[in-house]
């Protein structure tokens, strides 16, 4: 069977920045291949690449069978493409950005009406659909640029980065919209910052890092790897800080990250818990604070590459910096 | 609720690449559809095209009323002598907005959008190119309709002045595509303004929009009987006053050719390599 989309030894450089590394990964058809990484990891210009916006300088990156190099147009008939950045025109009315590419990929002009005013209702853009799209906000720009890369029904659609700089409301909206869409049989390709939003979605997760794949699996695979939460034990008195950690490693196994006066470790099951806090209990420890949270992409990193992850050292978007604040949330 | 996609998806399978080409007739649907979409940008944003013609209108006003007499001893001979100029000088200035246009589509990924559509990849240029001569003649019609206002009427009447407008017109054309090349070219919509306004502004002052060449210095005089704008004006002129404007048509004629054999190819293969 034809995979969705199958990518073989990509490579991408930029005046002497090596952006793809050889990547190499598979969309299984029908479902949801999650690509994970921090920003400047190569996520974007993989997602370029495969809609056909940019040659690769090496590798071979197929869709549906299409070579995005040889066959772009076929490519272009299948995919739908939400950028990082919503890509409407602030000029045109919500509707006339759907009318004008409903009528560009040959719809008929009733039909493309109707098809505009049927993505708008579902996208609770309908009361806007006559103002020109620079007076909607951040979230309706994202549905609306959402919208206009479902006109033509894509069989395969790439979200790059959906829900950077979304509030929580919208992101969940926006997430219950990638699962209808999946539920109707569109491959999905998502790229994202957030461990979360990969564990939400995909069935399937890459992890890039430096423009290689660094790791890949399901969530559960990943999350057995990285550990699937964190557990965190903040002693009253910092100086009993490395008391605390070494009963942490002893009851978990896990390696033992302590900073900001906290140890920090990776578990895959939280049934130890009670024996962390029986331990510490009978060893004296006072604790100001215990707490199990969900890894954050550094710590997924760190597990992973033994290095944090870096943000890129240009391009950064300002969004980027809140994905600490939403995977400790 | 699921009525996002529904059945008449195209399946997900390698099926013949060939039935699939842009036919020339898709091309130019594809290119009107993309300059209905910069003619709505114009119907949508008026306040674009007035302000691009508010520097021309205040220049009429103010170089017929405060140099007028002074330069001619009779502000009516020197609206005469000027309006011809300031309209070439008002379109000039709009061919920038074509570069910085281009270059703001290109950087909030509108280009995008549409390149990864199975449409003609030449289709957005031809649609903003097109839009544009739309905005350009907007102009000439804007400066024509002030300078009738303060009692201009060219000798050479109507026709007459479609001439001139057709000249202009075709220089503007030419033009266009080294503010294209300047918008796919450089980083930013202000870099391309800035540009733009770099050579617009010797290109139309060291002209004989306001002052006959034969009164500037040496120098000066040299660059502007060279200069194609002097060129368009003399025509512009002529035609406006019912006079035969042979030569400097001629001269608008071949710096529009080697403007477009210039531009025309580099612009086209930036926006291949850019867009
Ligand atoms: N057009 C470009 N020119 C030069 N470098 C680029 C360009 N696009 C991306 N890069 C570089 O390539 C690397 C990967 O970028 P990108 O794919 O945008 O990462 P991500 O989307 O994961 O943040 C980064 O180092 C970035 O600076
Ligand atoms: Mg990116």
């Amino acid at each position: 069977m034809t995979h969705a989309i199958h990518v073989e030894g990509l490579v991408k450089r930029f005046k002497g920045n090596t952006a793809l590394d050889g990547v190499d990964l598979t969309a299984r058809t029908g479902a949801v291949l999650g690509v994970l990484g921090p920003n400047g990891s190569g996520k974007t210009t993989t997602v370029r690449i495969l809609a056909t916006l940019l040659r690769p300088d090496g590798g071979r990156a197929l869709v549906a069978g299409h070579d995005v190099v040889r066959e772009p147009h076929a490519v272009r008939r299948l995919i739908g493409l939400t950028g990082q950045y919503a890509a409407v025109d602030e000029d045109l009315s919500g509707t006339q950005n759907l009318v004008l590419i409903a009528r560009l990929l040959g719809f008929s002009r009733p039909d493309s009406r109707a098809r505009a005013a049927e993505l708008l209702d579902r996208f609770a853009l309908s009361d806007a659909a006559d103002r020109a799209a620079k007076t909607y906000s951040g979230g309706m720009r994202r549905r609306l640029d959402l919208a206009a890369s479902l006109v033509g029904r894509p069989s395969l659609l790439y979200l790059d980065e959906p829900t950077t700089g979304l509030d929580p409301h919208s992101r969940n909206e926006l997430w219950d919209v990638v699962r209808d869409l999946v539920r109707d049989g569109v491959t999905v390709l998502l790229t994202t910052q957030y461990l979360e939003e990969a564990d939400q979605l995909a069935d399937d997760i890459v992890v890039l890092d430096r423009g290689r794949v660094i790791s890949e699996g399901t969530p559960d695979q990943l999350k057995t790897r990285a550990g699937s939460q964190v557990l965190q034990v903040r002693p009253v008195e910092a100086a009993r800080l490395p008391e605390a950690a070494r009963i942490v490693e002893a009851v978990t196994g896990a390696e033992v990250r302590s900073g900001d006066g906290a140890a920090n470790a990776s578990v895959s099951d939280t049934a130890v818990l009670p024996e962390v806090v029986r331990r510490l209990d009978d060893a004296g420890v006072q604790v100001a604070e215990l707490t199990l949270r969900k890894p954050s992409l550094d710590e997924v990193f760190l597990a992973l590459t033994g290095h944090t992850a870096e943000p890129a050292p240009a391009q950064d978007d300002p969004a980027g910096a809140d994905h600490t604040e939403r995977t400790h949330a | 609720m699921s009525a996002v996609n529904t059945a008449e998806r195209s399946p997900l399978s390698a099926g013949p690449a060939t039935a699939q080409r842009i036919t020339p007739l898709g091309t130019v649907r594809h290119g009107a559809l993309l300059t209905w979409r910069s003619l709505l940008k114009i119907q949508r944003n008026p306040e674009e095209v007035l302000g691009l013609t508010f520097m021309p209108l205040m220049f009429v006003a103010l170089f017929v009323f405060v140099f007028g007499e002074a330069m001619m001893g009779d502000w009516r001979a020197y609206r005469d002598l000027i309006t011809p100029g300031i309209i070439s000088q008002s379109v000039i200035f709009a061919t920038i907005g074509t570069g910085v246009a281009l270059n703001s589509d290109i950087e909030k990924g509108i280009f995008d959008r549409f390149r990864s559509l199975p449409i003609a990849r030449s289709a957005p240029l031809i649609g903003a190119i097109l839009g544009d001569l739309v905005r350009y003649l907007l102009t000439v019609i804007m400066v024509v309709l002030v300078a009738m206002l303060i009692g201009y009427r060219p000798e050479g009447g109507a026709v007459g002045l479609v001439a001139a407008t057709a000249v202009v017109m075709v220089f503007a054309f030419a033009l266009c595509w080294l503010s294209a090349f300047m918008g796919l070219l450089l980083r930013t919509p202000m870099a391309v303004n800035i540009f733009g306004s770099i050579w617009m502004f010797p290109l139309t002052f060291a002209s004989s929009a306001f002052v006959p060449t034969e009164r500037m210095p040496g120098f000066m005089q040299t660059f502007a009987e060279f200069n194609p704008v002097t060129h368009v004006i003399d025509a512009m002129r002529a035609l406006l006053e019912g006079q035969p404007a042979g030569e400097p048509l001629l001269w608008v004629a071949g710096w529009s050719v080697l403007l477009t054999a210039v531009f025309f190819p580099l612009a086209t293969r930036a926006y291949r390599r850019r867009a």
